[in-house]
């Protein structure tokens, strides 16, 4: 049985993680307003460059012209994978959602013979995935002095990968991340980005006139398309981030709560015991005389 | 009353502009090129270079580089990689693309070394322009 004095520090301490806890949700809704607006806001230049360039790669596609890009390289040899995760962690299972679907998919591409590369952008996901896999990690992105994301940080990344690319040093490149759902729900998502592919079919579009040319314009964008999936996986993993985090933090604030309450039960009974007891002793001692 | 189409500006971070435009002056890759209501559906690449579009009150004017214009019969979107108001286009914004088309044309493999020198070019004409 602890004493009375443990028992009160116990209750301090506890006080003082809600008091934390609580503040960090609140700080985390905050930064998610933020996100989901930035997420938002980017919404209709990714909207309509994939539909622009969904329907160039419907009548350039098939022909043997195409670029590497969209068309890849013709081999399925060597897959890169781009795990991106938070630089912090007490976002309950935020990364570790990320890592399991990553993982899984490295698993499935090794025993199929695949060579397996992978790019992390996030601490986090770099610390879980070092063990199994540090043999295949062939780089690291560190969004930690980054504190609100833009676009450049996602042409960084593209960059970085297109470089790659261009060097043959992988066939197909997937982007893992949390698509934001809800505040209580993300949905770890893997996103084939190289060679492109669009959801659905392309509709039958207006017929364009293309300047300078229909390859020529697929050229100058598939680089920027994949820039700007990145940079919608960025935002949205921000946004899935706080929020998983607000989640977290308002489990860990309810349940500092409830451990305060029965703590303090447990002081006040042991306390009236300790009364109950001095008395005790009191009348017994006057009785005895 | 003039004819007028929509016209949206977008960058992958914002929303820029939004509204009825009479006309829209586009800096097209192949040249510069007007866009009113009614023109033949076209998408054309860009150049940096300033983009103008005329609405119910006045124009107004965009840096713009990098991206793509898509233009219907009744709209033109502009997907530009980076756009600024002209009123917000200092030098040092007009420096740093100048700086990066620099670094790219230093970097450019020789085939793709004319193009570059374009870009540079542009931007300098652009930073003439603007004048800061």
């Amino acid at each position: 049985m602890p004493s009375l004095k443990d028992l009160k520090n116990r209750i301090g301490s506890v006080k003082s993680t809600r008091k934390i806890t609580k503040a960090m949700q609140m700080v985390a809704a905050a930064k998610l307003r933020r996100a989901q607006d930035a997420a938002e806001a980017a919404r209709p230049y990714a909207e309509r460059m994939t539909a622009v360039m969904a329907g160039l790669a419907a009548s350039v596609g098939s022909s043997s012209s195409a670029p590497r890009l969209l068309a890849g390289t013709g081999a399925d040899k060597v897959h890169l994978l781009v795990v991106m995760t938070s630089e912090r962690g007490l976002c309950g299972g935020f990364n570790s959602t990320i890592v399991r679907l990553a993982r899984a998919q490295a698993t499935s591409l090794l025993s199929r013979g695949k060579t397996v590369k992978i790019l992390t952008v996030g601490k986090k996901g770099r610390e879980q995935l070092r063990r199994d896999f540090g043999q295949y990690m062939i780089g690291h992105v560190d969004m930690a002095e980054v504190k609100r994301v833009g676009y450049v940080n996602a042409q960084g990344i593209a960059k970085d990968i297109l470089s790659r690319f261009d060097a043959g040093e992988f066939d197909v490149a997937t982007i893992f991340f949390n698509r934001f759902q809800s505040v209580i729900s993300q949905i770890p998502t893997a996103q084939q980005i190289i060679p492109a592919v669009f959801e659905g079919e392309a509709k039958a579009s207006t017929l364009y006139d293309y300047e300078p040319s229909e390859e020529g314009i697929l050229a100058d964008l598939l680089p920027r398309g994949v820039a700007t999936q990145i940079f919608t996986a960025l935002l949205e993993n921000g946004a899935s981030e706080q929020g998983a985090r607000m989640s977290a933090m308002d489990n860990a604030t309810r349940n500092a709560g409830d451990m305060i309450d029965r703590l303090t039960i447990v002081y006040n009974r042991s306390r009236q015991a300790a009364i109950t007891k001095e008395l005790i002793e009191i009348i017994s001692g006057a009785e005895a005389l | 009353m003039a004819n007028t189409m929509q016209f949206d500006l977008v960058t992958p971070e914002r929303k820029l502009a939004s509204f009825p435009a009479t006309e829209v002056q586009i800096p097209g890759a192949d040249g510069d090129l007007t866009a009113m209501q009614g023109h033949a559906p076209l998408i054309t690449s860009l150049r940096p270079g300033v983009l103008r579009a005329t609405g119910a009150d006045g124009y107004k004017s965009f840096v713009v580089s990098g991206g793509f214009a898509e233009v219907t019969g009744d709209g033109v979107a502009v997907l530009a990689e980076r756009a600024v108001p002209i009123e917000e286009a200092t030098g040092t914004i007009i420096d740093s693309m100048l700086d990066e088309a620099r670094s790219l044309a230093a970097a450019a493999l020789p085939e793709d070394k004319d193009a570059a020198m374009k870009l540079v070019h542009d931007i300098e004409t652009l930073r003439g322009t603007v004048a800061i």
